[in-house]
């Protein structure tokens, strides 16, 4: 399999080791990522419960999004950043981690939310801009995103545990399904 | 006498059915992360304003007064699912100095927020040198009060 060869490969080179064997750099990289979340999270769910109508009624949005959104993207940069280290620490075992599998996909479906509020909500921003209540569809994308980015972090959190882990066998023929598990022959 | 009431917290029935539970202390902890964010964005979006940076439109004290429900309500999701993660692990955190940091830099940040910020931000329209004080020792305070709590975790 190529996938795993590569990612057993990027595991074994001295950057990755050291990483995943230092004493403060781990923890701090960790840290910052965790910490990062009420940035990149906090800006995003101030500006998801302005589109809902739920808060900021007075606020026009694209205040929000010209004045706010430069931080959430900070924050959101400074995510990517942190979490691409913590995989490169331990590619292999977060690969075949079923939590991160669904904090992936769950990702994708936040950024697709993302680009369909773009490519067709935002068009429309100068009709609805002052609303204290965004039109349906705007309400519904904040909705969503609030949604996905908890489900995000939940699962995130969720990486820690090893109920799932391929080495915790025997596992459900899903789980192991789910978490790509590559079994001994039998 | 300290160590005696940790015991005793550890010992009720709600830190022992969370520590017997295998699901119980990870759901409660993602819970507290959740609250986490919130509080973040609530805290993050009045101290930027009082820096002079994000919402400038906005006078501060209508934004403080909007942001209000959503700050008490993340303080007070944090501090219940806080005590709740606590109770399952009293004993590790009296010997825990990152859990001491944070127990003692939450009541300073939860006064200076409530009793001093809040009060402040009543009467300010436009930020001045007093409110960009004001907003950086929010976010150095809140910023401390995270990190030890994160480090409860990686220590002891």
């Amino acid at each position: 399999m190529l996938v795993e060869r590569f990612l057993e490969w990027l595991g074994a080179t001295p950057w990755s080791v050291a990483l995943l064997e230092s004493f403060w750099v781990w923890p701090l990289l960790e840290s910052a990522h965790v910490l990062t979340l009420g940035l990149f999270v906090g800006t995003a769910a101030m500006m998801d419960l302005k589109l809902i109508g739920a808060s900021f009624r007075t606020v026009p949005f694209s205040e929000f999004r010209t004045r706010m959104l430069p931080y959430t993207r900070f924050g959101f940069a400074l995510m990517v950043i942190t979490g691409l280290l913590i995989f490169y620490s331990s590619p292999s075992r977060y690969y075949y981690n079923i939590f991160f599998r669904i904090k992936m996909i769950v990702l994708v479906l936040s950024g697709l939310n993302i680009w369909l509020f773009h490519s067709r909500i935002l068009l429309r921003e100068g009709a609805w801009d002052r609303d204290a209540r965004p039109p349906r569809a705007a309400r519904i994308a904040g909705g969503i995103s609030l949604v996905t980015w908890s489900m995000v972090v939940v699962a995130g959190r969720m990486i820690a545990y090893n109920w799932f882990d391929c080495s915790m066998q025997p596992q459900p023929d899903w789980v192991n399904w789910a978490a790509g598990c590559i079994l001994p022959p039998q | 006498m300290i160590l005696a009431f940790f015991e005793w917290c550890e010992a009720t029935a709600i830190g022992e059915s969370i520590r017997v539970s295998i699901w119980a202390f990870p759901v409660i902890e993602s819970i507290h992360l959740l609250g986490l964010c919130l509080l973040g964005g609530a805290v993050l979006i009045v101290d930027l304003r009082l820096l002079g940076l994000g919402l400038t439109q906005q006078r501060i004290a209508a934004l403080a007064r909007q942001v209000r429900p959503w700050l008490i309500g993340a303080v007070a999701l944090m501090l219940l699912t806080g005590v709740l993660l606590f109770l399952s692990e009293a004993v590790k955190c009296y010997y825990n100095r990152a859990f001491w940091v944070k127990i003692t830099t939450l009541p300073v940040a939860l006064a200076f927020t409530f009793g001093v910020k809040e009060r402040m931000a009543k009467e300010w329209e436009d930020a001045s040198t007093r409110s960009r004080l004001m907003g950086a020792a929010s976010i150095a305070l809140w910023f401390t009060v995270a990190a030890a709590g994160r480090w409860i975790g990686f220590s002891g």
